[in-house]
């Protein structure tokens, strides 16, 4: 099947294309990232019309030899776990493509564009633990030009960090890696392989020790990325200092590469390693939920508060992934789908602010619904869904979640919900800031949101209510492929997930039935 | 075993492995020659032009040899003084395109310093003939001829400049410290003599084991050939001329020396310590492990507090010194073709990097400070692209030949169960990372200083940049063929089972 390598490479060759345009025709230049990234967005959507949702292993692969020498192939396909993330990949560049204009350099500004999504869209497709990492790693290049070339005032310190910390969990992943593929190679007398699929069956011959500790060298890498609560100062300042665009790919695709590394790698090929630090995770979680939502709280600056909001969903997410269940993996990989939609459409929001105003300060802000009403009640929904309220696409991803973690380690699950009410704290006390009150002269005059940007919008919004009234077609597509890798971590150790439905309440349709019964009472409203 | 001196009679020789040598080291005294009765009728690219000449012909006689090699295995002539196997044919390849990327770069620098002349390409012919020799070297007499004629000549070559006074302060610096460093080695050979009776490598790794492990008199001589050769590969803590040289001597000069002669040393590297002493790897691991982790740790932390580009490459240099050290350290097969990917991917980083300086750094070879590439993107885009390729290739950023080269040491590395050494040598890596990054950051992300001169780029600088970036990113997409080559580049040394 050649569709995978074609939604991958499409990008590039967009770039490619941008880079031969002439100067003196730079006016070409956006036409041509726009057609390169909705024509990859076309390509995710079909994939997701022509994936078969009962089949929960991989579809549309392709494996060919790379390098013999080392045991690495190029491996590609898509499963219930990376199709919607590949899918929101698909969605979201388009959008913040047409979203932002770069104020100058356009033409390298589109190259690097289209470069990050070829590498987001490998990570995502990647079935090979080399090919993973090369596409894991490729990303920090496009990502760091643009945040330090078209970021704000302090962009080269924000770009130099978010390089270095990503590159520092990466490092030891690479050594994480060779251990894994070697070692099993020697435990098993096979040829060194770093096929995912091959490792995920031969992994648990690996002594139990070994396995934890290079269980431990992925973790870093991908709690970086996450970011999870003691690495996460980088993103605060990549998030507020990229371009708006920058910022919305950022949280909308690049935090989704390491939570997506903790399920594809850290829970299908280490199965032991990840229940026994399981704990660690939760607690990690839990905290960059609390904390996150108490430090957006103070933010001053509404980027800085969308940033931190960021830490405190992608706890959720960690804490749904480490529930080893099917409820909290399944919440966790919506949230993630969700969390993309909301914050990436915040960061727009907070974006097309800023060029009105130049300033991101909360406190210069009032009154902006008079100005603005249709920017306002955009910017409510979104919010709305970033808050979780019920009827919106947030609320399905964080039920499941605290389902999930609930039945799996309540205590923790009780602390996470109050977390949950903590952003409703700060997003609508900001929102009443920025938006309610009379309008000095300054935002008197703001202009609301053009056609264009309610173009870029309307997607969005659709997306969030259609979600949170309907998750049905995204959950029967995940289901299978997660139902699948939480048996094959059964069989690996012999354990038995506790499922919500093992309580004698309700069972998970039941469950379902109840979310989508709610939704659709819930319908719009704002 | 009869020591060599004692055997009267001249032994066989096998002349087709000894043409590349006598190609490198007669076109230097040909161009000599010609030079001193042709006198001023020469154009003046011709000495350029024919040091290339020679290095396409050592190459190409080097393919015969590998052919041989391929069938007849590895084996060795001159009364075993002489290696005949993969891996020296693929250091005298690297050597050979190290010198004709070093005279396309010379070429430009040499007219614009206005220190032309057929010298510069003498010198390097005959260092690179002695680090050739050095590649093949199964004697540690031949080792130490080879490793005279390269520094002899790159003490010059560093103290070329006339008119620069930094120029004869590094040369005399190299001169004073590769002297000391010679002793050392050769009082190493000496000791090593007294232990085993030999000079030959066969003979001494077929000596060595376990009755010869505690010898005082072998483990100070192995000490000695470290200290020795360790100051050739700028290893810590031999490093300390490294950073002085580096920003004093030419630049070509420079990128010669950090490919070439570091590709000479640590072929002679392995060929005594993985090759001779494999059998004692015991003893001699757990120091190459202090020197890598030495060598990490300085050459990445040091090079963040420099302002001149090319200390900070010097200090890169020793830092991926330590990187290669970690492939020596595992003492395996594995390790020593880790070593030779590591060799040829730092080969083509280094000289493009240094021959980027030479063209950005204007006359006098000044400027060439960080602030001196300032906005280099807005003024040179493709220029400001291919040293980002060659930086981000030093870092180790996928896609480009830099990440093979650290994927196989690390590699390497985890095989010989070497894990913390992997962990440090990575987490050096992300240090280092930010050095590269501080001058894309000048390129990129810097506005130009207003009236900076418009930048000439001579042809031939040109060239070699595009070669050794092509190189790097051909190699970093599709690696198989070079990892192949250096998979099969073995040593006809292996004698103790591992």
């Amino acid at each position: 099947m050649m569709v995978l390598p074609a939604i991958i490479f499409l990008p590039l060759v967009g770039a490619a294309a941008i880079a031969l345009i002439a100067p003196s025709r730079s006016m070409v230049l956006k036409p041509v990232a726009v057609a390169a990234s909705a024509a990859t967005g076309a390509l995710t959507l079909w994939l997701m019309a022509a994936f078969d949702k009962h089949d929960s292993g991989f579809q549309f692969t392709q494996l060919n030899e790379w390098v013999g020498s080392a045991g690495i192939s190029w491996h590609v396909g898509v499963d219930g776990i990376s199709l919607f993330l590949v899918v929101l990949t698909g969605v979201l560049f388009p959008i913040a493509i047409v979203a932002c204009d770069p104020p100058h350099d356009a033409k390298a500004y589109y190259i690097w564009m289209l470069v990050l999504e070829t590498g987001c869209l490998g990570v995502f497709l990647a079935l090979d633990l080399v090919l993973f990492f090369l596409f894991f790693e490729i990303v920090l290049v496009p990502m760091y030009f643009l945040i330090g070339k078209w970021g704000h005032a302090n962009r080269k310190y924000a770009a130099t960090k978010f390089f270095l910390f990503t590159m520092l969990g990466s490092a030891l992943m690479l050594v994480g890696m060779l251990a894994l593929a070697l070692l099993t190679a020697r435990e098993t007398g096979n040829a060194v392989t770093f096929n995912l699929l091959e490792l995920a069956d031969s992994a648990g011959e690996l002594p139990t020790i070994t396995a934890r500790w290079i269980f431990l060298s992925f973790l870093v890498a991908f709690a970086v990325k996450v970011p999870l609560f003691p690495v996460h100062t980088w993103l605060p300042d990549a998030h507020t200092e990229a371009p708006t665009a920058g910022s919305v790919i950022l949280a909308g695709v690049l935090l989704k590469l390491g939570t997506y590394g903790l399920v594809r790698f850290g829970l299908y090929l280490f199965p032991e390693a990840s229940r026994y630090f399981a704990p660690l995770l939760f607690t990690l979680g839990v905290i960059g939920i609390l904390y996150g939502a108490v430090v957006a709280t103070m933010q001053r600056d509404l980027k800085r508060l969308v940033a931190y909001s960021s830490v405190a969903h992608l706890g959720f997410i960690v804490l749904g992934i480490f529930s080893v269940n099917i409820e909290g993996v399944e919440g966790g990989l919506l949230q993630m789908v969700n969390h993309g939609l909301s914050t990436g459409a915040l960061f727009l929001l907070v974006g097309f602010i800023y060029e009105r105003r130049h300033t991101r300060q909360i406190s210069e802000m009032v009154g902006l619904q008079k100005a603005a009403p249709v920017l306002a009640a955009v910017f409510t929904v979104v919010m709305l869904s970033s808050v979780g309220l019920p009827g919106l696409n947030g609320f399905v991803g964080e039920f499941l979640i605290l389902a999930g973690a609930f039945v799996a380690h309540r205590w923790w699950a009780v602390v996470a919900a109050a977390g949950v009410i903590l952003a409703a704290l700060y997003l609508l006390w900001a929102y009443q800031r920025v938006f309610h009150g009379t309008p000095d002269d300054a935002n008197r005059s703001m202009p609301d949101l053009s056609w264009q940007e309610k173009l870029v919008m309307a997607p969005l919004v659709g997306l969030i209510v259609f979600l949170g009234v309907y998750p049905k077609p995204v959950i029967e597509r995940m289901e299978p492929a997660v139902a699948a890798l939480i048996e094959h971590m059964e069989e690996a150790e012999g354990f038995e997930s506790p499922t919500v439905a093992d309580r004698p309440e309700g069972s998970f349709e039941e469950l379902r039935a109840l979310l989508e019964h709610h939704g659709g009472d819930e319908g719009e409203g704002h | 075993m009869l020591p060599l001196l004692a055997q009267a009679e001249i032994p066989d020789i096998a002349w087709l492995p000894l043409v590349p040598h006598m190609v490198m080291a007669g076109a230097a005294v040909l161009l000599l020659t010609i030079v001193s009765l042709a006198g001023g009728r020469l154009p003046k690219w011709f000495a350029s032009a024919w040091t290339t000449a020679a290095g396409l012909g050592v190459m190409a006689t080097a393919i015969p040899v590998w052919i041989r090699v391929w069938r007849r295995g590895p084996h060795s002539t001159i009364a075993d003084s002489i290696g005949v196997d993969g891996f020296s044919v693929f250091i005298i390849v690297l050597l050979a395109a190290t010198v004709i990327l070093t005279a396309l770069i010379a070429d430009g620098f040499l007219r614009r310093e206005g220190v032309d002349g057929p010298a510069f390409y003498v010198l390097l012919m005959f260092s690179a003939a002695g680090g050739m020799t050095m590649a093949v070297a199964d004697n540690l007499i031949v080792l130490f001829l080879g490793l005279e004629i390269l520094s002899l000549a790159v003490y010059v070559l560093v103290a070329m400049h006339l008119r620069r006074a930094e120029s004869q302060e590094a040369g005399i610096k190299y001169f004073v410290l590769g002297a000391f460093a010679s002793a050392f080695l050769l009082y190493g050979i000496a000791l090593v003599y007294g232990a085993t009776g030999s000079l030959n490598l066969y003979a001494i790794a077929g000596m060595v084991d376990d009755d010869l492990s505690d010898n005082g008199l072998l483990l100070a001589g192995m000490a000695m050939l470290l200290v020795g050769l360790g100051f050739k590969v700028a290893a810590v803590p031999f490093h300390a001329w490294t950073p002085d040289v580096y920003q004093g001597a030419p630049s070509p000069v420079v990128s010669y020396m950090a490919a070439g002669v570091k590709a000479a040393g640590f072929a002679a590297l392995l060929r005594v310590f993985v090759g001779g002493f494999g059998g004692l790897a015991g003893d001699w691991q757990p120091v190459v492990f202090g020197l890598a982790v030495a060598s990490l740790a300085v050459g990445s932390m040091l090079a963040i507090v420099q302002t001149d580009v090319k200390r900070i490459l010097a200090y890169s240099s020793i830092s991926h010194a330590g990187f290669i050290l970690v492939g020596v350290q595992a003492a395996t097969d594995d390790g020593v073709s880790s070593v030779l990917f590591y060799l040829a991917a730092y080969a083509a980083m280094a000289i493009g990097s240094f021959a980027v300086i030479t063209v950005v750094s204007g006359p006098g070879d000044e400027g060439a400070g960080i602030d001196g590439l300032r906005g280099l993107a807005a003024r040179r885009p493709l220029l400001a692209a291919a040293f980002t390729v060659l930086l981000l290739s030093q870092a180790g950023i996928p896609f480009t030949a830099g990440f093979w080269a650290k994927f196989e040491v690390i590699s390497a590395a985890v095989d010989a169960r070497s894990f913390w050494l992997a962990v440090i040598a990575m987490l050096a890596a992300v240090v280092a990372a930010f050095l590269y990054l501080r001058i894309v950051v000048a390129m990129f992300l810097d506005a130009p200083d207003a009236g900076a001169p418009r930048l000439r780029i001579p042809r031939s600088p040109a060239l070699a940049i595009a070669i050794v970036v092509l190189f790097t990113l051909a190699f970093g997409v599709y690696p198989e063929p070079l990892l192949n080559l250096a998979d099969d580049a073995l040593f006809n040394l292996w004698l103790t089972p591992r």
